[in-house]
């Protein structure tokens, strides 16, 4: 049931047709003065100016047409400070000043990004900080900026995003990149006869001898029977001897690969 | 008023009238066919849970058995809708579960289920059939096994996507030996395993089973082992298709497919070696449905299995397939009605694929029944929307991502308004539309002079003045959802069009710039409507007026506007026009 109206779009600043809840609300009058006193509502507050009050709407990318200014959100007590400005909201604006927002950069995909309240709350908080800030940078920035992430976007489904992120990425035959750039990879390591595993973050390695040397640190205290838990051979073995084991023939690096097969780690070039 | 014809009979009459607006209509035409046909209605949906109170749907609905209810906004899915904000099953069930004690159909979309709520419906409704929960949180593995354990006729138990937090895995030896009822299973949503041996009985059981959706911990060994159980099977989806490349197992699997003659859709596929497809092969040419949209596959492979699929309808596929994959869909399937191709890697900076808009335009030409799209892809130009919509004016969906969402024309570095306005302009059948890209208030004109069946229009990042939102409010006749983020929209097009949202089920706004002021006059002068204040930032009243709020959520109710549900992030108008919050 759409009431017809009538109006010059542009020019907009006559009363909209009194309904009968207007009546009721006048004598609850509001600060914002919005209400005549004939119970129909004026439009002043939102009348569309052109030439805005302070400073200039950032950069737009190719817009056309008028830019009239709307008001724009802005957390400040004074109303003047209410900076009005036509900008679309821009996307380079919206991930400018990526520093500040409270999300992973590196494809936070493994993390579910908004599912806490708080997490979107905070990040949209940030990004309504001072405009002046924003658009200062705004208008410094002119490539676009760096790859941080806009909550929601690109619209995928959680449920997908998460399929994604453990989705093992085939590798030369896609081409390119294999998926997410997830912050972490965490792996398990078992060594036989070990009593318990241990998990890696592959991420923080640079190289096979690294990982090599840090493994051997970590599954040291099972041969050398130090463990705490005391669950280790008892027998005694020389230290030197114990190296020996590690970096010989005794003990070799094995991955198992999607395949379910297992492989001698160290053909594959790091990357 | 006397009346010819008894009530037996005008009930019998209505009784082959399925679709609500029919129903409706005739409860218009008098009182006492108002009467006659709300004791004879079996089946209600309501689009949105907050629009109506169970109270009112009991009250006129005294003999319901199926009920279809949606809750959150779709912008829930992408996380715009802060943890907490509401649509809980709990006060519909429980209310639903006390006056329809022959209630056998529920249908749930984004809402809150908790475990209280199943374990309700399985002990209350001694006729349940059929549970369907898409996108639905809350709940856990113990809720499914109350279902499992009391609905002894328990036929469909759907969990499309829904987030469940699983405590153990034998939920499902809580059918009991006696339910042989099930028709459809669906579990792909869960993460962790399930009891095989346990499963394989159920199926095995179940002689009706036409739908069986497994989730990834299935591996593929024991695929051929569930298949073979249910030769009868409509509706497969895989657990993980990958295993070690043996030939006893690969041809397990393949005898196993071709004994289901009847197989139309096929899904799941996660993982995929793709030396496994073949297997398949035997039930391809009576596909309708393929969904390997977790599936990563390069192209050839893709293309192989495809190309044998001759009766494709409805094709879900990642973005792997790259354009030259979708060339030889568009030669193969010339059925082919619905295509979404999915982002393998949305977040990367570069394109991984070679997948452009050249892909959709070779499909809009080689499928004359394509009539639903929903494509992510890196570039767009306004020519190939103008060729697109050429192409197949009979577009009834169409939902374009483009990666980075402000991206212009990138042949001419122009807004793609001239595209889309094309699309709209030819496709007049249009009913769904998502856009992307840089836009400005030109393509909302198109849109509101050309798109007169557009019933849903999502935007984001898009227009340049509140012009732009005016022209979609006022010139899409059939408007029912509007979802917009990061716009700079704002009052002056919302209260000029206040009245246009009671025809609408219901209208999001996100991160623009509508004030707070202007939610509060809408709220005012429109009694019909609940303008929910959705913003994180404390009391909307300790700032300005004419600051804008984080997100408005704007939908028509009939029901109390004071829903006793908010968190204390929503605030809406009292009844005494002060703000009220919790």
């Amino acid at each position: 049931m759409s009431i017809p109206q009538e109006h010059d779009y542009i020019g907009l600043s006559e009363p909209l047709p009194s309904e009968k809840s207007s009546d009721k609300t006048t004598a609850a009058a509001t600060p914002s003065s919005n209400v005549g006193r004939n119970g129909v509502f004026s439009l002043k507050e939102t009348e569309l100016r052109l030439g805005l009050p302070g400073s200039e709407a950032p950069e737009r990318k190719g817009g056309i047409g008028i830019g009239i200014g709307i008001g724009v959100s802005l957390y400040g007590k004074d109303e003047s400070d209410c900076v009005k400005s036509g900008a679309k909201r821009g996307f380079s604006d919206a991930i400018n000043g990526a520093g500040k927002w409270g999300l992973s950069i590196n494809g936070g995909s493994e993390v579910d990004l908004g599912k806490k309240g708080g997490l979107n709350g905070s990040s949209v908080k940030q990004e309504i900080q001072p405009v002046e800030e924003r658009k200062n940078e705004a208008a410094a920035n002119t490539a676009p900026a760096s790859k941080a992430q806009v909550v929601g976007w690109p619209p995928i489904r959680s449920f997908r995003k998460n399929s994604l992120a453990t989705n093992t990425p085939k590798k030369e035959d896609v081409g390119g990149k294999s998926g997410m750039g997830t912050g972490c990879l965490y792996v398990k390591v078992s060594m036989d006869g070990a009593p318990y595993l241990r998990k890696i973050d592959l991420k923080t390695y640079c190289s096979y001898t690294e990982i090599s040397s840090a493994l051997e640190k970590m599954f040291s205290c099972f041969t050398i029977g130090q463990c705490g838990q005391g669950l280790a051979a008892k027998e005694h073995i020389s230290e030197s001897h114990l190296m020996d084991l590690l970096h010989g023939s005794e003990y070799v690096l094995t991955y198992e690969d999607k395949d379910g097969d297992w492989m001698l780690v160290g053909d594959v070039p790091w990357e | 008023m006397a009346y010819s014809f008894p009530e037996e009979v005008l009930e019998h009459v209505f009784s082959f009238l399925s679709s609500d607006r029919d129903r409706n209509a005739v409860s218009l035409v008098c009182k006492s066919w108002y009467d006659i046909e709300r004791w004879c209605r079996r089946r209600i949906f309501v689009g949105n849970c907050y629009a109506v109170s169970p109270e009112m749907v009991i009250r006129r609905f005294p003999e319901l058995r199926a009920v279809e209810m949606k809750g959150k906004p779709h912008f829930a899915d992408f996380n715009l809708v802060p943890e907490g904000w509401g649509a809980y099953a709990y006060p519909w069930i429980a209310a639903m579960a006390e006056a329809y004690p022959f209630l056998e159909e529920i249908k749930l979309k984004r809402m809150v289920v908790t475990d209280d709520t199943l374990e309700l419906i399985s002990k209350s409704c001694k006729n349940f059939k059929l549970l369907v929960l898409t996108s639905c949180e809350g709940f856990t593995t113990d809720g499914l096994a109350s279902i499992a354990a009391n609905c002894r006729h328990l036929r469909e138990l759907d969990l499309r996507e829904s987030e469940v937090e699983e405590l153990s895995g034998h939920w499902l030896s809580h059918f009991p030996d006696s339910c042989t009822s099930l028709v459809s299973l669906n579990i792909s949503c869960l993460g962790s395993e399930v009891s095989f041996s346990i499963l394989e009985r159920l199926v095995a059981r179940s002689p009706n089973l036409r739908t069986l959706r497994l989730n990834r911990a299935v591996p593929l060994e024991r695929l051929a082992n569930l298949i073979r159980r249910a030769p009868q099977l409509v509706e497969l989806g895989t657990g993980a298709y990958s295993a070690e490349i043996r030939s006893d197992t690969f041809s397990n699997l393949a005898d196993a497919f071709s004994a289901c003659k009847q197989l139309k859709a096929l899904s799941g596929f996660w993982d995929v070696v793709p030396s496994y497809l073949p297997a398949m092969y035997s039930v391809c040419s009576g596909i309708t449905s393929l969904n390997l949209s977790y599936a990563a596959i390069p192209s050839t492979d893709l293309v192989k299995l495809i190309s044998q699929c001759q009766n494709l309808q409805r094709l879900w596929v990642m973005d792997y397939i790259e354009d030259s994959g979708l060339d030889v869909l568009a030669a193969s399937c010339k059925d082919l009605q619905e295509l979404r191709v999915f982002p393998s890697d949305p977040f990367g900076a570069e394109p991984n694929v070679s997948l452009t808009e050249q892909g959709l335009v070779s499909v809009s030409e080689g499928c004359p029944k394509l009539e639903s799209v929903l494509y992510f892809c890196r570039q767009m130009s306004n020519a190939a929307l103008i060729a697109i919509a050429k192409n197949r004016p009979n577009f009834i969906r169409f939902r374009l991502c483009i990666i980075d969402p402000q991206a212009p024309d990138y042949l001419t570095l122009e807004p793609l308004d001239a595209g889309f306005g094309a699309i709209v302009e030819k496709c007049k059948e249009l009913r769904r539309l998502s856009m992307t890209g840089l836009l400005t208030d030109r393509v909302f004109k198109y849109i509101g002079s050309h798109a007169k069946k557009l019933e849903m229009l999502s935007i984001a990042f898009a227009g340049d003045s509140d012009l732009g939102l005016h022209h979609v409010l006022s010139g899409c006749d059939s408007l029912r959802k509007l979802e917009i983020r990061d716009c700079p929209f704002g009052d002056k097009a919302l209260l000029a069009n206040a009245a246009k949202l009671e025809t609408m089920r219901s209208l999001w706004m996100s991160s623009c710039s509508v004030s707070f002021g202007a939610c509060k006059l809408l709220a005012q002068k429109m009694p019909r409507l609940n303008v929910e204040v959705i913003d994180e930032r404390g009391p909307p009243d300790s700032r300005p007026e004419s600051c804008s709020v984080e997100r408005v959520y704007v939908y028509r109710t009939v029901a109390s506007r004071q829903r006793l549900d908010m968190p204390d992030f929503v605030w809406t108008l009292d009844e005494d026009s002060s703000l009220r919050y919790s």
